[in-house]
């Protein structure tokens, strides 16, 4: 099950733009997945899975969504403006500082939810 | 001179990295910075004596008009001098006194903190500026006292030091800002120009008193001298330089400086003639009881603060000269007897003056710096405390006729006791038989007992040309505080006239007076009898009364259980809301806006009551969480219906995963705490809260439809969310676009949240690792 979801959470990522889904939600639905799976493997097999602990996903995605947010400046433009490329891809649709600050926020998510639920399984017992 | 007073800021920072250097025999480089200063201000002497005044100003924060401005005139320079040059005395002093103590680059820090927050009281023309400083001095002065933090009688002191220094210095913010409101500026030069104006205002009687309460904190006048004898507990370079040369002294500094200002009224004359007329008199009689050889000296201190206090007030210009003076000679002579005392309980171990006897065998150095510090302070004639009371006496007895009389006799008492107490302390411990417990006693190293000799040596040098002393500093000082050109002529002999007598007889008087008291411990407890009722015992009172009201109140209202933070949040918010409610008018419900119910919002409506009964009935733990998840969803298929799809998915995968995280937390709850369900009492109240909580609510909800809103937000956000955002989906481009910023700072916090989860765990699981 767990490929399915992850891709299913991607999915929601990048539709977000166009269709309800978005970085929260594909953030959730992705803790999910993982967490499905710790229920049915436990939670260490689980935390093999992932290459980084849940912790590091935090600064990364925090990493990533500030990176989107100030990379305008490097343009000279104020910060938070939207940069686009010029041409939609297909599928995906526009691509630009917009759809990184929501990965940021995929990854930030996915990072806090996994942390509070695997730290409170991983050192409760 | 921005840099000059920062400079000892900077160094103190300095040595947190490099500590461990300092800490080796290199501690004595550190003194290079107080004589470097030293240096600078004493070539400002010949400037700044003609009546000249150095001003610097820099911008901090223009808007509240809170400026570097420094201003260097007579009175400031010589307290500079005081800071710097006892500084590096005690700097010199302290690199062997501290020797291999593990604190002692820390002390240096601090003392160089200090030194840095005192130039900046001295030094600042801005009194906002002034009052930072001042709180600084207060901070640094604090870390020192409690330097032997593990001892706990110094950590009491720091704190009885720090709370009523700190007291007094708030009420001396409301009488700067009081002052500053009336005259418009806050600049002291320009407050100089307007006393008029600050004297006939209505509110002059209080900004002196505000101003008078935070100089007699500051100053350990009576009733707040106590936190002096107490501040004893810190090492003797700290006592010695804090605490009878310079940080004590800033009150009298803060008096001086506004006398321009404030002064010459009778109210401020007559407050400050009392106030340290009884200071003065009950301290020196105190000092005379005293055992501990510190003890002596810290009385004798809070009176000679009270001598000065006595002699501002009186603001004739001979008292005023009297009081300049009387500054630098009390300050060479305390801080010698302060090194000296400190050499003693170094060597001996001991300050009690009732064993200490005869130590000129030993330390004859130490003895002589001590005899020639006992003999400046009890006004022995070509010493400089001979010109100091020369001065004094003729101020009081050139007072007005009516006062004079009593003015001297207060004097005279005064003095009496403090030759008494000069003698005890710098004379005593080296006179009779020595002691056989300390026939081991050695001399010290060279830099502890040669920076006490040369302040006692100066005292003298300074007493045989007081010229010096007169031309160069005080006619500045002088003209600092009065503002007019002036040349003071201080000498030796003024012909054999009744202020020569006074000064003998006073001399003869204490040094018989010192004969016949010897200290014992006997007539000390007879005057610890009346502790009860000293200011003391007050102040501990009220604040043993603030520890048990706080104590009472954070179990009361933090008694950790987080169902009664709930609740006392809960029914505070409802009192509120209820509040508001009940003015705002009734309630309208304009049935024809109302959308119609459809089937499925009915089955949903009744799912979500069923889910909520067996939640509120059920006593499984377990059940009543899946109930609430029921509820939960049934919310989301809500949000459905109303075509809100992005709301709904989160709060579904939400829910779904707080189930999860209730199950993990369940199973680590202790077993027996069981639900309220038996106790009836607590359930209907519970109950009562929940409902009305709702209740409330709902009603404001119902309340919002009735306000007329305005949909252009919602519209300019349609209609530009597909232009400018490039997206279709308006909820997820405001997220991610237009309100970038608040989502930025959702996930920050939601990372702090499982930064908490995480550590709070880990470190729990660290601590009985332990065990």
């Amino acid at each position: 099950m767990l490929p399915i979801l992850l891709l299913f959470s991607a999915f929601l990522l990048l539709r977000g733009h166009y269709h309800p889904g978005g970085g929260f939600v594909g953030g959730l639905v992705a803790s999910i997945a993982f967490v499905l799976h710790s229920f049915a493997y436990g939670t260490d097999n689980t935390m093999k899975l992932l290459w980084y602990k849940p912790l590091t996903l935090i600064p990364i995605g925090l990493i990533i969504a500030s990176a989107a947010m100030f990379a305008p400046v490097l343009f000279g433009l104020p910060v938070m403006t939207g940069l686009w490329f010029d041409q939609p891809i297909p599928v995906i649709g526009m691509i630009g500082s917009a759809l990184f600050f929501d990965l940021g926020v995929y990854l930030v998510v996915i990072g806090v939810v996994l942390t509070i639920l695997f730290t409170i399984s991983l050192y409760t017992h | 001179m921005l840099s000059i007073v920062l400079s000892g800021l900077i160094i103190s920072c300095l040595l947190v990295p490099f500590g461990k250097f300092f800490r080796s025999k290199w501690s004595l480089s550190l003194a290079v910075l107080p004589l470097a200063l030293f240096t600078y201000f004493a070539g400002q002497i010949p400037y700044i004596s003609k009546g000249n005044t150095i001003i610097e100003s820099y911008q901090w924060v223009p808007s509240l008009s809170i400026n570097f401005d420094f201003s260097l005139n007579g009175l400031s320079l010589l307290f500079s001098l005081l800071i710097t040059g006892i500084g590096s005395i005690i700097f010199i002093y302290a690199s062997s006194y501290l020797k291999g103590h593990i604190y002692q680059d820390r002390f240096l820090g601090y003392s160089c903190l200090f030194m840095s927050a005192m130039l900046g009281v001295v030094l600042s023309d801005n009194i906002l500026l002034l009052f930072v400083f001042w709180e600084l001095t207060s901070i640094s002065s604090f870390f020192l006292i409690g330097f032997n933090n593990d001892n706990s009688e110094s950590r009491k002191s720091a704190i009885t030091a720090l709370s009523i220094t700190g007291l007094g210095g708030f009420f001396l913010l409301a009488g700067l800002i009081l002052m500053s409101q009336v005259a418009g500026t806050y600049s002291i030069g320009k407050l100089v120009e307007s006393s008029q104006l600050i004297i006939d205002h209505q509110y002059y009687p209080i900004i002196i008193a505000l101003v008078f309460i935070g100089a007699f904190t500051k100053s350990a006048q009576f009733p707040f001298h106590f936190w002096l004898p107490g501040a004893m507990k810190a090492p003797t370079p700290v006592s010695a330089y804090l605490h009878s040369a310079t940080m004590v002294k800033a009150g009298i500094f803060l008096l001086a400086r506004f006398t321009p200002v404030l002064g010459g009224t009778d109210a401020w004359s007559w407050t400050l003639m009392i106030v340290g007329g009884f200071t003065m008199i009950y301290a020196a009689f105190h000092s005379l009881f005293r055992t501990d050889l510190k003890g002596v000296l810290a009385y004798s201190t809070i009176s000679a603060l009270g001598i000065l206090t006595f002699l501002i007030g009186m603001g004739s210009e001979e008292a005023l000269i009297a009081a300049c003076t009387f500054i630098v000679v009390h300050a060479l002579y305390k801080a010698t007897l302060f090194l000296v005392t400190g050499i003693i309980d170094h060597e001996t171990g001991t300050r009690d003056l009732t064993q200490l006897s005869g130590l000129r065998a030993v330390l004859a150095p130490v003895f002589i710096a001590g005899l020639l510090a006992a003999l400046s302070s009890a006004g022995l004639p070509l010493s400089i405390g001979f010109i100091g009371k020369d001065l004094i006496y003729e101020a009081t007895l050139h007072a007005d006729p009516t006062m004079s009389m009593y003015l001297t006799a207060a004097a005279i008492v005064t003095n009496i006791c403090l030759v008494a107490a000069g003698f005890m302390a710098g004379i005593r411990p080296f006179t009779g038989k020595l002691n056989p417990a300390y026939e081991k006693v050695h001399l010290p190293h060279a830099t502890m007992w040669v920076p006490p000799l040369i302040l006692a040596v100066l005292g003298f040098i300074l007493g045989f040309f007081p010229g010096i002393l007169g031309k160069y500093v005080v006619s500045a000082v002088l003209n600092g505080m009065t503002g007019m050109p002036a040349a003071v002529d201080l000498k030796i002999w003024h012909g054999f006239n009744l202020v020569l007598m006074l000064s003998i007889g006073t001399l003869a008087a204490g040094a018989f007076l010192y004969f016949l008291n010897k200290p014992n411990t006997g007539s000390l407890k007879i005057l610890e009898r009346f502790n009860r009722l000293s200011p003391q015992a007050v102040f501990g009172n009220i604040s043993g009364l603030f520890v048990s009201f706080s104590e009472r109140y954070t179990n009361l209202f933090h008694n950790g259980f987080l169902r009664s933070y709930l609740f006392k949040i809960i029914v505070f918010a409802e009192i509120l809301l209820l509040y508001e409610l009940l003015i705002g008018g009734p309630i309208y419900i304009d049935y024809d806006q109302l959308s119609p119910v459809t089937f499925y919002e009915a089955v949903n409506v009744f799912i979500l009551i069923g889910a909520l009964i067996m939640t509120v009935t059920t006593s499984s733990r377990l059940t009543a969480v899946v109930g609430t998840s029921v509820i939960g969803y049934a919310i989301c298929l809500m949000f459905v219906f109303y075509s809100a799809p992005d709301l709904a998915i989160t709060q579904f995968t939400i829910d779904t995963l707080t189930v999860v995280l209730f199950v993990f937390v369940l199973f680590n709850l202790p077993s027996f705490l069981n639900f309220s369900s038996n106790n009836k009492a607590t359930v209907v109240r519970d109950a009562f809260v929940a409902i009305s909580f709702g209740a409330i609510l709902s009603i404001i909800a119902i309340k919002v439809l009735q306000v007329p809103t305005t949909i252009d937000i919602s519209d300019y956000y349609g209609k530009y969310a597909y232009e400018l955002g490039k997206g279709k989906n308006v909820v997820n481009v405001i997220l991610v676009d237009f309100r970038g910023f608040d989502t930025m700072f959702e996930i920050v916090v939601l990372s702090i949240a499982a930064l908490g989860v995480y550590s709070l765990l880990k470190l729990r699981l660290k601590s009985s690792e332990k065990e």
